[in-house]
């Protein structure tokens, strides 16, 4: 195994905002890296830079042992970059787009049509493919984008919120889609606002907060250090919660967090399955009516309150459908990923 | 790998960068085609030019010589249409750059100015059509080309050299700005004042001294001229006129060439600035 992506103190400024602190990232060949943060934490950014499109103020960095800033032409010919527009033409068909971008490779005619082909039964676009793109749902754009990354066979992939407002089919099947790639030794660099993405995808995940790697691991060794499970109580009124709080403390011995607006109190637990039984015998006890009562695996908004002591500004979105947390979670630097 | 090798002699370098431009062009042609509706409004603004200026204008503003007023402005329409049209495609690539599209573009080894000169050249293959339709439109409420072929056709290539030209000054204006909505009103007030503080629509000879010194050193004006020349439309530039004036097929060529060379070195700079 050797590195394939290795950066070491990238900074990038947008005018007064910086979007990169000094960013650290190895990725090993073959490997599925997730970068995760919230929305204005650098993910974009840092992507930009790796790929080329920008170049960083400060830091070196290199892909596949080139140079992102002296030999950026060859950083591009081994990177298949997918930004977070699926960035094919709304006028043109799915097909007219392969062949289209599959010529600017410089792929002659012929070639371009039968990699179009390939590329086409590969992600099975058959249904749609002679479609203009403007008529299709998110998740045909997104797995057409994907396509059109692949024409030239890159070594790297880099995904941008890949399955950002995507159904949840959709997003299984570009999972699927993510896994096949990596078994045929591509090597992934995604970024995604969702520790489940994270979670299924990448070998390893990357923390990112104003602009740095706060924490990397394997989802295991962050859950274990980190996160761990959480016991959560939703109480049927108000008034029960300070009760339920003190009750939680007691037992699970840690510090628990209240959210009054959801009415939940959150405790971080070591072995949840006992202490889930004597909560509720103590409950029943103390005759406490709640709503929800269960283990939990952390969220996002948990990561972060762990490793930074401050929240996303985030609504915690149980379901993991982050569209909550997308559009809550913007903070000022915003506007520098988007440039 | 399929992919040709990748050669660096100048020549395939050049081969390779003609491509770019070709595949570039004919994909907004394809968007014109795509997208009938705004082709249509496209051609209904100039004819309704033709139809006014024609109908309205043209008992009203007294040429010298008593010259037919509809002989004298549809070189001007045919100006204002392709410098409507640059401005157009300054806002459509303002459009381009917040979808991402041009960071894929710059992710592909094409040539980096290929999406630019795609515009330019796809532009001029589209004004040649909205040209060839107004030419019908003209013919028809009694404007005549009245010089032999040659200098016409001339003319018309005249017509399609300040049309390349006007895409860039567009695509220039639409990058300094930066967004589809600001493009659009930022190209009108480019187009409005440039066209009509030139002879397009009111002749030399009916402007008060200083306005006439304006116009004289507009480039539009020697444009004009140049044009009417050449398709034998009602020319008058009154008595001495100013040096533009007097030489106006040397004079638009050399406006065209610094013109040029200005925009699309300005509209380059502003792109890579913009992308990166």
């Amino acid at each position: 195994m050797t590195a394939f992506i290795e950066a070491a103190g990238l900074v990038k400024r947008f005018g007064r905002v910086s979007a990169l602190t000094g960013l650290d990232l190895h990725v090993e060949e073959g490997t599925v890296s997730g970068l995760l943060g919230p929305n204005g934490a650098g993910k974009t950014t840092a992507v930009r830079v790796l790929g080329t499109l920008v170049a960083p103020d400060a830091g070196t960095a290199t892909v596949g042992g080139y140079d992102i800033v002296r030999q950026s032409g060859q950083v591009r010919q081994l990177l298949g970059l997918s930004g977070q527009y699926a960035a094919v033409d709304a006028h043109l068909t799915g097909r007219e787009n392969l062949e289209l971008f599959a010529q600017l490779h410089r792929y002659r005619k012929r070639a371009a049509v039968r990699r179009a082909d390939e590329l086409i039964d590969r992600f099975d676009l058959g249904g749609f493919v002679n479609r203009l793109t403007r008529t299709y749902s998110g998740g045909m754009r997104r797995r057409l984008d994907l396509a059109v990354c692949l024409i030239a066979r890159p070594k790297l992939i880099a995904l941008d919120e890949p399955t950002t407002g995507l159904d949840p089919r959709s997003r299984y099947t570009l999972w699927e889609t993510i896994d096949e790639l990596v078994g045929q030794g591509t090597t992934v660099l995604l970024t995604t606002q969702y520790l489940e993405e994270a979670d299924r995808l990448a070998d390893q995940i990357v923390v990112i907060d104003g602009g740095r790697a706060i924490a990397t691991g394997t989802s295991d060794e962050l859950k274990a250090d980190v996160i761990g499970e959480r016991l959560q109580v939703v109480a049927a009124d108000n008034d029960s919660l300070p009760a339920i709080e003190a009750l939680l403390e007691r037992i699970a011995g840690t510090t628990a967090t209240v959210d009054p607006q959801l009415r939940s109190v959150v405790v971080p637990v070591s072995d949840g399955r006992t202490l889930l039984a004597e909560v509720t015998r103590q409950l029943v006890e103390y005759d406490i009516v709640v709503h929800e009562l269960g283990l939990r695996r952390a969220t996002l908004d948990d990561v972060f309150f762990a490793l930074t002591g401050h929240r996303t500004d985030a609504t915690v979105d149980e379901s993991g459908d982050g569209e909550a947390l997308a559009a809550s979670a913007g903070t000022d630097s915003r506007g520098g990923e988007q440039v | 790998m399929t992919t040709a090798e990748v050669t660096n002699s100048v020549g395939a370098r050049l081969a390779w960068m003609v491509r770019d431009y070709v595949l570039l062009a004919r994909r907004y042609m394809l968007h014109a085609r795509r997208l009938p509706a705004q082709l249509f409004f496209t051609m209904l603004q100039p004819l309704l030019f033709v139809v006014l200026f024609a109908y309205v204008f043209g008992e009203a503003i007294p040429l010298p010589g008593g010259a037919d007023y509809t002989q004298y402005v549809m070189v001007g329409i045919f100006l204002q249409t392709i410098a409507f049209a640059g401005m157009t495609t300054g806002a459509g690539l303002a459009d381009e750059l917040g979808r991402g599209m041009v960071d894929r573009f710059r992710s592909l080894p094409m040539a980096p100015s290929a999406p630019l000169v795609g515009r330019a050249v796809s532009d001029v293959a589209r004004n040649a059509f909205t040209i060839g339709l107004m030419i019908l439109i003209g013919l028809a409420v009694g404007w005549r080309i009245s010089s032999s072929p040659l200098p016409a056709i001339g003319g018309f290539l005249l017509l399609l050299l300040c049309s390349f030209v006007l895409s860039w000054c567009g695509m220039l204006v639409g990058l300094l700005v930066g967004n589809t909505q600001g493009a659009v009103s930022a190209g009108i007030g480019v187009v409005f004042p440039l066209v009509w503080l030139s002879n397009a629509f009111v002749p030399l000879t009916g402007m008060s001294t200083g306005m006439r010194a304006i116009a004289s050193w507009n480039p539009v004006s020697s444009f004009n001229v140049a044009i009417r020349e050449l398709l034998g439309n009602p020319n008058p530039v009154g008595a001495d006129p100013a040096l533009p004036m007097r030489y106006p097929i040397a004079a638009s060529l050399l406006w065209i060439l610094a013109v040029l060379i200005v925009s699309s070195w300005g509209a380059m700079r502003a792109y890579r600035r913009r992308t990166s």
